[in-house]
């Protein structure tokens, strides 16, 4: 278990409990924390799961793979700390992560 | 005004396979899409991941998915209506009359939405004020080239579509290529050969930049980059295209007055009708208790829909089920028996 919290674009916090082996987008799609569409369920292949990570997270979390960066090109303004959170993993590791939604998600 | 038993909304697997049973149980119908091509989010997001739960096919890509699925309708004559997006349904008399964006009609009993997450949309620039100019002087598609001829032309992205339309326009234009990172995601020919062309000046390469804003009055003269690093640079420009792929949106069928929640349409399950009665929903824009977003179900949902539909199509007739192995009627419209 990992506690998560996900900020949205207009500064509602929710703070979840989410099982290890989750993602980051399955942890709030089953949470109904509004502002992740993840259209295609979590196959790297759409963007609308972009999350922006809490800098001090960025370079804890495992990094991003093959494919991940390329589909950020389309996401809703990418930054530098921009992440697809169907590709983050929960494990006890990232107890406490931090993320915020962007203000949509196309 | 086209007259048809059901309309396919979605030329998707399910889209396909729900068109496959209508035509074997002796119902026409045409399929409309908004893509350029059959296939859905099978062809358009993943052609060549593989999948590896289809029932009785251990492992295939989207793309013969699709493939196999085209084969299967082989011996049906189906229309399909490419490019083309369903805006309007409303009822008339008995019947549905549907509307396309192109100005194609249809009145028909049944309306199938096989939608998916909704239509493919090209994604757009995030700021506001950049709509004041699109199909003006910015644009997500090139339809006629020969209007940038001369002028300078400022292309964001950094898959093929940029990198192609960079290096083709480079040639009468002068052109600023502007995307979010340095490696862009095209074929390593095309990468090069904008390096070189960025080399010899003949593009203006810009990377870690983004657009910030577009200026202009009546016409737009200038836009507005930013560095990661938070520097903004001005550029001159009479066009901006923009290439960022596309995006799913339900669209115009949040207007027909269905019971929708997330994107997903309520359906009952033994015909996967809709609250409007000759509308159903299957495949993965359809919600119901247990619904799972597999192909396979898709299949299934299409298949009882279509049985839904022939009670509409031939009121007066009584559907018979019967089996592809023995009946002569199935045999003949699959063209295996004179």
């Amino acid at each position: 278990m990992a506690k998560i919290t996900y900020i949205t674009h207009d500064n509602q916090k929710y703070e979840v409990e989410v099982q290890n082996g989750l993602t980051v987008m399955e942890g709030a799609v089953q949470n109904d924390i509004p502002g992740i569409d993840a259209d295609c369920g979590g196959g790297m292949a759409c963007a609308t799961c972009h999350v922006y990570v809490k800098e001090d997270w960025f370079n804890k979390i495992p990094k991003k793979e093959d494919g991940e960066e390329d589909m950020l090109d389309m996401a809703f303004e990418p930054k530098t700390n921009s992440r697809l959170s169907c590709q983050i993993v929960v494990s006890d590791e990232i107890d406490g992560l931090e993320v915020s939604i962007p203000s949509k998600q196309a | 005004m086209i007259k048809t038993d059901a309309l396919i909304i979605g030329a998707g697997p399910t889209g396909l396979f729900t068109a496959h049973q209508l035509k074997l149980i002796g119902l026409n119908c045409e399929v409309v899409d908004n893509l350029d091509k059959i296939g859905g989010q099978c062809i358009e997001l993943y052609p060549d991941k593989p999948i590896y739960d289809i029932p009785a096919v251990p492992e295939c890509t989207g793309e013969e998915l699709t493939n196999n699925l085209i084969n299967q309708l082989k011996p049906f004559d189906i229309k399909f209506h490419l490019n083309e997006r369903v805006e309007e349904v409303k009822k008339e008399n008995e019947n549905w009359l549907v509307k396309t964006n192109n100005g194609t009609s249809f009145s028909t009993p049944n309306v199938i939405i096989a939608g998916g997450v909704g239509s493919f949309e090209p994604r757009k620039f995030s700021p506001k004020e950049c709509e004041k100019f699109e199909n003006k002087s910015l644009f997500y598609s090139v339809k006629d080239k020969k209007i940038f001829k001369g002028k300078t032309v400022s292309i964001f992205g950094g898959g093929d579509s940029a990198l192609d339309w960079a290096v083709e326009l480079s040639k009468e234009c002068s052109v600023n290529l502007i995307h979010r990172r340095d490696e862009f995601r095209g074929a390593q020919a095309t990468i090069d050969k904008v390096h070189q062309l960025a080399k010899d000046r003949k593009i203006n390469l810009y990377t870690q930049y983004q657009m910030a804003s577009v200026k202009g009055d009546k016409n737009l003269e200038s836009i507005d980059i930013k560095h990661d690093n938070n520097e903004i640079k001005n550029l001159k420009t009479d066009y901006v295209l923009g290439f960022f792929g596309l995006i799913m949106q339900l669209g115009p069928i949040a207007n027909w007055g269905l019971n929708i929640d997330k994107k997903t349409i309520a359906v009952d399950t033994e015909k996967f009708e809709t609250n409007q009665k000759g509308i159903y929903a299957v495949g993965d824009i359809c919600n119901y208790p247990g619904k799972l977003k597999l192909i396979l179900s898709g299949f299934h949902e299409g298949a009882l829909a279509a049985r839904a539909c022939f009670k509409l199509a031939r009121p007066n007739e009584k559907y018979r089920f019967e089996f592809t192995t023995t009946s002569t009627n199935l045999l003949k419209r699959l063209g295996k028996k004179e």
